[in-house]
């Protein structure tokens, strides 16, 4: 039992290091899925993925299968994907349109979009004077505790306490702002298509890893260096070398002593920012054409403030992590203890010019893709980080960079000046860990 | 038939160089506008503008060599080797400035570290003959289990 292994939970976690079963230990994860994930609001999917009424996609929410679904009138819901008959699971596919109504597969009860029951046949004679019927709740599908959305970014809750959506997000919306302002209509849709990925390794080494500044020039090297061979030949051949060139070889070409002049921000409920680095603010043509489209829509004034919005990274713990200024997201859902899935998403800007969609495509495709440039050596190092954690060579992870030097303010913790490899961070968000596991 | 023997020794050779490592020379057999496909979703007809698992002309095939290549590629640091059989080979078009079209069926096993992957599907060549032999315009990789969550990635082509 885990009670008699770790007495106290919160004893796992000091303010610089972490006990390693807190990634390794099975009865831990299954804490953590009560804890955190089925409690805290969780990112299902955006609106634009469901644009037609009976439009469903299935999401997983820490160990609970749901449904995303439209109603007729439009509002967005997330059942349980399960018939309260026997328990079927409600869809087998993981999208499609369910018509006007889901109609379980093996025994016809059907159910309305919004998961209350719509007929059992032979509903009279077959129920007459028992406990079923369309007045009991149980013969419902069960709905999510809260389902909130934030400028079409849809959330769910399994719990019905705990903050609203808006105060949850506090200043990690700036994710969603900022993909959002981008866009000359002041909203983006999905690209329908979504790339999965799954790690061998415990989901927080994934968070963890995202807003880690000293990774880069380390684990993407390789792919950094050749990039920025090729971009050289280009340019040497033709003058300018693509966007995507400068998106990889950046990896290489912002030395390791470099990436502390970024600076990461660090909020309640473990949120994370890294500021910006990839400078996505050229002054070629099709950059030039598209502020002109954001000028029109905004004004000077207002294009510029949303052009200075300067973020690389956007960590919404304990599921999300957003990089607004190429318009993707991955979305985190826990397979187990040691597997972990990712889903990746990428938006259009609406209103923009095809050419700024174009730039996010390039890097969906080569950074995020399956196929990959850069997270296979990501995903072999968290496999190596996992194997490591679950031997007993030792007892801790260590999280001492820049210990110390933070910066409180307002509620927020700011790595200090020219520390922005500081494993801020991944502190801020076993705080939370903790805070949730407390329980 | 003497073509349809000629395409076939093609796309042996095509595979033997991938399981081989011999990127360079594989990247060699695409022409000079080559373009190496996999797309993300089968109904896609064209590689530009969509999202895809690869869409690589040879400037980006360069890089993906370089980086196999770079020491510091950890994730090729474990024992890694990929196994191809082709078969079903059969040209749709062929034009008589040498333009061919052909399709042809692989499966692929990949052993990684102690790990088996399976991965099978269908090849679509655009070729052109030329005076050293056929070139690539487009190798489109249709693969059937593309569409299935990865369990870890892909890092070489198919």
């Amino acid at each position: 039992m885990l009670q008699e292994r770790i007495a106290d939970l919160s004893k796992c976690v000091e303010p610089d290091r972490v006990r390693r079963e807190v990634y390794t230990d099975p009865e831990i994860f299954e804490l953590e899925m009560q804890r955190i994930h089925e409690q805290v609001w969780i990112y299902c999917g955006h609106e634009s993925q469901v644009p037609k009424p009976g439009d469903y996609y299935t999401v997983q929410i820490g160990r609970q299968p749901m449904l995303m679904v439209r109603g007729a009138e439009g509002r967005i819901s997330v059942l349980y994907n399960r018939c309260p008959h026997r328990g079927n699971m409600m869809c087998g596919d993981r999208h499609g349109n369910t018509g006007e109504f889901f109609r379980c597969s093996y025994h016809a009860w059907t159910f309305q979009h919004d998961g209350r029951l719509r007929s059992i046949p032979m509903m009279e004679s077959g129920y007459a004077g028992t406990r079923y019927g369309r007045d009991n709740p149980d013969c419902s599908m069960k709905r999510a505790a809260r389902v909130e959305s934030y400028r079409g970014f849809v959330f769910a809750s399994l719990a019905q306490g705990g903050p609203a959506l808006a105060e949850f997000l506090g200043a990690s919306r700036v994710a969603f702002d900022d993909m959002c302002d981008r866009a000359p209509a002041g909203e983006v849709e999905i690209v329908p298509n979504c790339f999965r990925v799954i790690q061998h390794s415990n989901w927080k080494i994934f968070l963890e890893n995202q807003l880690d500044a000293l990774h880069p020039s380390v684990v993407h090297q390789s792919t950094g260096r050749a990039a920025h061979e090729v971009e050289k030949q280009i340019e040497k051949r033709t003058g300018k070398a693509p966007l995507s060139y400068h998106m990889l070889s950046a990896f290489a070409t912002v030395t390791i002593d470099k990436w502390d002049n970024f600076q990461t921000l660090n909020y309640p409920y473990g949120h994370c920012i890294l500021t910006g680095y990839m400078g996505l603010r050229p002054k070629d043509p099709d950059t030039v054409a598209y502020e002109k489209t954001l000028i029109k829509a905004y004004g000077k004034q207002r294009t510029e403030e949303i052009l200075a919005v300067n973020i690389h990274h956007v960590l919404i713990y304990p599921g999300l992590s957003v990089q607004s200024p190429l318009q993707q997201l991955r979305a985190v859902r826990p397979l187990g203890v040691d597997r972990t899935l990712t889903e990746i998403w990428h938006f259009r800007l609406k209103g923009a010019p095809e050419p700024i969609y174009r730039r996010s495509l390039a890097y969906y495709n080569l950074v995020n893709s399956p196929a990959t440039l850069i997270n296979a050596d990501d995903l072999e190092n968290f496999w190596k980080c996992h194997q490591g954690l679950a031997s007993d060579g030792g007892d801790w992870v260590s999280f001492g960079r820049h210990h110390g030097h933070d910066i409180e303010k307002d509620g927020a913790v700011e790595t200090a000046p020219n520390c922005g490899t500081s494993e801020a961070p991944m502190r801020n968000q076993m705080k939370a860990w903790a805070q949730y596991m407390r329980a | 038939m003497k073509q349809q023997h000629e395409v076939e020794q093609f796309l042996y050779r095509q595979a033997e160089l991938l399981d081989s490592k011999r990127w360079q020379d594989w990247i060699d057999l695409f022409a000079p506008d080559g373009v190496y496909w996999m797309p993300a979703d089968p109904s896609h007809k064209h590689w530009d503008g969509v999202p895809s698992i690869f869409a690589e002309d040879r400037n980006l095939m360069d890089v993906r060599m370089k980086r196999v290549l770079h020491p510091d590629a950890w994730s090729q640091r474990p024992m890694w080797g990929t196994n191809h059989v082709v078969s079903n080979v059969v040209i749709q078009k062929a034009s008589p400035k040498g333009e061919i079209e052909v399709r042809s069926r692989f499966h692929m096993m990949e052993l990684r570290r102690d790990d088996v992957r399976h991965f099978a599907g269908s090849y679509t060549h655009h070729l052109k003959k030329t005076r050293d032999g056929f070139r690539i315009k487009l190798q489109r990789v249709d693969m059937t289990n593309a569409q299935a969550a990865y369990d870890y990635v892909l890092q070489v082509w198919v």
